[in-house]
């Protein structure tokens, strides 16, 4: 059989997306982290708030960069491989998308400059504001691109003419029925997984005994964050099933693994789906609950999948799996949580070995529940691009070959195979190194040229003398 | 389809592109003179684009989006049609983009890193002109989707606006080093700028003249009269541009070559654009059958006018902080 540029498009569009979203996931919530760390050094004056901002913008600056360069070949995939939904969708999306790149990124992209190279250059309180912009073009960012991708989930507020979709109501298409929930959904994701990192590397630290004071600090305003931020996690993740449940009911079945109809229903804690069959074989059920959380009563139920045409049905597995991974994860999160907060009270935090060790090891954690949850999102809304109106398979660029894109998909897997991990690395290098660098001696080949832009201005510690 | 946003939005977009092919020119530019600099100069090269290159690459996606916001049927048929032009210029450039982030941070893999970064730029560029080559020659179309293969882009034509824009943006890139940099880098800048000069006057030469000769439309656009005598000045003033820059790189001047680069660019720029109003995509589309709805031009054009010039502003705030000399034995916090 011939390659399927259809097929071929998508796998490429989870390549560039799912490494690309690993970068917001992060810097969303370290911009904010950073804009509070410049203000607590602003109004404080101490300088251990400009050191410790100092770490995690070394840090922001790398994961920026590649968010950057990874975020410039979005766009142009939705006009290379799909460019029939832009024919068909922009006049009501694209706006939204230039809205992102006007409030966001020339935001984010110029204060990044001044908070980098600035800080002698301008005064303290516009290297403070400069965290604040950054801070907030990330957010801004995230509340277009939410927008965008809320209204292909519960499109409203438009017209169809010409089989083209026609804005009729701009505040509706923004404002769609799922975008609230999943914006506090997905910025309080990106806020825990960053908070789970900066937990990470400050156990790191404090196991190494590098740094300590600054790690004690970040440790204890994780832990902070964590136990308001987790607990509220699992209440607007409840809000946002209950939109899905009843915009996107075909999605929900699917992400429950529910084929047939019945009330009450239970509760699906594991299976293995088979769509072919169109039933869940070796379920682990719990009888009656599905109705109580789900639906919120007794007897509440939902449509099976059965009751769905089979060319309007997700496939079940991406959505029941990602679903339970994500959930088992919050899971586990929650644990940290409480056990760090129960550890604080008990002072014993800093000296408890297996909770340090537990911290590294749930670092990543985040990041693994952003990508499952959105996986069970976006193949939830298959076999759609626009939930219910337009379908993916005619969203796809016309004159694509399998074989042009096998290519692209190719070169983009080899580059991104390369970037990625290299720019890990370099972010565990800066990790490594610690929280207070001492300037490294210039070696000769280097003396009397400028440090490098990127950690020069940050590199070292405020000169008191 | 005719509305009366389809001006100002051709007006914005064309501005937008054009701050975009200046600006990135400019550093893209510097990223192919920074392999070719002699190795002991080269810190100080990076360096003088350190703060500006992420908002430069900006305006690229401004660029992208705001054509798919405006005229969405021109993004829809001229992006698949140049699918592997696209390709190779978005990889050139993420590997730009982190070579430039990574080469700080990895002292064992610099050379590396540097290659990639001047690779990088130079790839990224010779993409964009394929690009440009392939939008003037236009493309196969049925109904509103490209039609042709997406190895159309390969022709000669092509070719040549690939180098003329390496060359090109290595000029950009020269006259922005002799601005920024003095001593023995800005003596090189100089002579690096002089030799791209002449070649991006026999590129502007071989395009002029391949253009009408290739399209009937073009000819007569350029060649009618009255049309020679108001469109005389463009190649007037292409010459003048091209004498001052020489002049400039030449004597003991700063800012001037950089300003003449631009001004040749600029004058190139509204030449293409005479050659193929009021088509956005050449032989099949007007600016006013592609544009979006009118709703959706004046929802966005409402926050762009209030937007864009607070962006320009900080844009040239953030220029302005980072103002005067790199040299090579103070960095910019003057530490």
């Amino acid at each position: 059989m011939a390659l399927d540029p259809l097929l071929l498009s998508r796998l490429q569009w989870t390549w560039v997306i799912c490494w690309h979203i690993l970068l917001p996931a992060f810097t969303v919530g370290l911009a904010s982290y950073i804009a509070v760390l410049e203000g607590l050094a602003f109004f404080t004056g101490r300088t251990m708030w400009s050191r410790i901002s100092a770490f995690w913008t070394r840090i922001f600056a790398v994961s920026f960069g590649m968010g950057v360069v990874s975020g410039i070949v979005m766009p142009f995939q939705i006009g290379t491989n799909w460019s029939r939904f832009s024919d068909v969708t922009a006049n009501v999306l694209a706006p939204l998308l230039a809205y992102e790149g006007l409030t966001a990124f020339f935001l984010e992209a110029t204060f990044l400059g001044v908070l980098l190279f600035g800080r002698k250059l301008v005064p303290p309180w516009v290297h403070f504001f400069a965290g604040l912009m950054v801070a907030a073009g990330t957010l801004f960012s995230t509340f277009w691109i939410l927008a965008v991708n809320s209204w292909m989930q519960t499109p409203q507020g438009f017209h169809i003419e010409d089989g083209r979709f026609f804005p009729d109501n701009w505040w509706a298409i923004i404002f769609n029925p799922s975008f609230p929930y999943r914006y506090v959904h997905n910025v309080n994701a990106f806020y825990i997984t960053t908070a789970f990192v900066v937990l990470g590397v400050a156990a790191w630290l404090l196991r190494r005994g590098r740094s300590t004071d600054e790690a004690g600090v970040m440790m204890r305003m994780a832990l902070n964050l964590l136990i308001v931020l987790v607990p509220l996690q699992f209440v607007l993740g409840d809000l946002h099933g209950t939109n899905t449940l009843k915009y996107q009911p075909a999605k929900f079945a699917a992400i429950e693994g529910r084929y047939d109809t019945v009330s009450p229903l239970p509760l699906t804690l594991f299976g293995v789906p088979d769509d072919r069959a169109g039933v869940m074989r070796h379920a682990i059920e719990i009888p009656a609950l599905g109705s109580l959380l789900l639906t919120h009563s007794r007897t509440g139920t939902i449509k099976g999948l059965a009751d769905y045409p089979v060319d309007q049905r997700a496939p079940v597995g991406p959505p029941f799996f990602g679903f339970r991974i994500m959930v088992g994860i919050g899971v586990i999160m929650l644990f940290m949580a409480v056990a760090g907060q129960f550890l604080r009270f008990g002072g014993r935090l800093y000296k408890s070995v297996w909770f340090l060790r537990l911290c590294q090891w749930t670092a990543p954690l985040g990041f693994a529940a952003v990508i499952a949850g959105w996986t069970t999102t976006e193949v939830g809304r298959q076999p759609w691009t626009v939930y219910g109106l337009l379908s993916t398979a005619h969203s796809v660029t016309p004159s694509l070959t399998g074989t042009d894109v096998a290519i692209s998909l190719a070169l983009y897997m080899l580059v991104y195979l390369i970037m990625f991990p290299t720019g890990f690395g370099f972010m565990a290098g800066i990790v490594r190194r610690g929280v207070a660098v001492a300037e490294a001696p210039p070696d000769p080949i280097q003396a009397g040229r400028p440090i490098p832009p990127f950690v020069s201005a940050e590199e070292e510690p405020d000169h008191v003398a | 389809m005719w509305h009366s946003l389809v001006p100002i939005w051709t007006a914005i977009l064309g501005i937008g592109i054009f701050l975009y092919v200046a600006l990135d020119g400019f550093d893209l530019g510097v990223g192919i003179l920074h392999g070719l600099a002699p190795p002991a100069l080269r810190e100080t090269v990076m360096n003088s684009i350190g703060p500006f290159w992420d908002g430069n690459e900006t305006w690229l996606i401004l660029g992208g989006v705001g054509l798919l916001a405006a005229f969405p049927l021109a993004f829809a048929i001229i992006i698949p049609a140049v699918y592997f032009p696209i390709l190779i210029m978005l990889l050139a450039l993420v590997f730009r983009g982190v070579a430039f982030e990574f080469r700080f941070r990895h002292s064992g893999l610099r050379r590396f890193w540097d290659r990639a970064f001047c690779a990088g730029s130079l790839i990224a560029t010779f993409a964009q002109g394929l690009v440009l080559g392939s939008f003037i020659q236009g493309f196969k179309v049925e109904g509103r989707a490209f039609a042709g293969t997406s190895f159309d882009f390969a022709t000669p034509f092509a070719l040549l606006t690939g180098v003329a824009l390496v060359l090109g943006y290595t000029l950009l890139g020269a006259g922005w080093l002799v601005m920024k940099t003095e001593g023995p880098l800005q003596a090189w800048s100089r002579r690096a700028g002089r030799i791209a000069l002449i070649g991006v006057s026999i590129s502007i030469a071989a395009v002029s003249i391949w253009t009408p000769l290739a399209s009937s439309a073009i000819a007569h656009r350029w060649f009618d009269w009255p049309h020679l005598l108001y469109l005389l000045p463009l190649p007037l003033f292409s010459v003048v541009a091209v004498i001052f820059t020489w002049h400039s790189l030449g004597r003991d001047c700063h800012w001037q070559a950089f300003l003449g680069a631009v001004g040749l660019f600029a004058l190139s720029y509204l030449g293409v654009a005479v050659s193929l109003w009021p088509m956005i995509v050449p032989g099949h589309f007007t600016l006013w059958q592609a544009a979006s709805p009118e709703s959706t031009q004046a929802f966005l054009l409402v926050g762009t006018l209030f937007l864009l010039p607070v962006i320009l502003f900080y844009t040239g705030w953030s220029y302005w902080i980072f103002r005067g000399k790199v040299r090579g034995d103070a960095d910019y916090h003057g530490a």
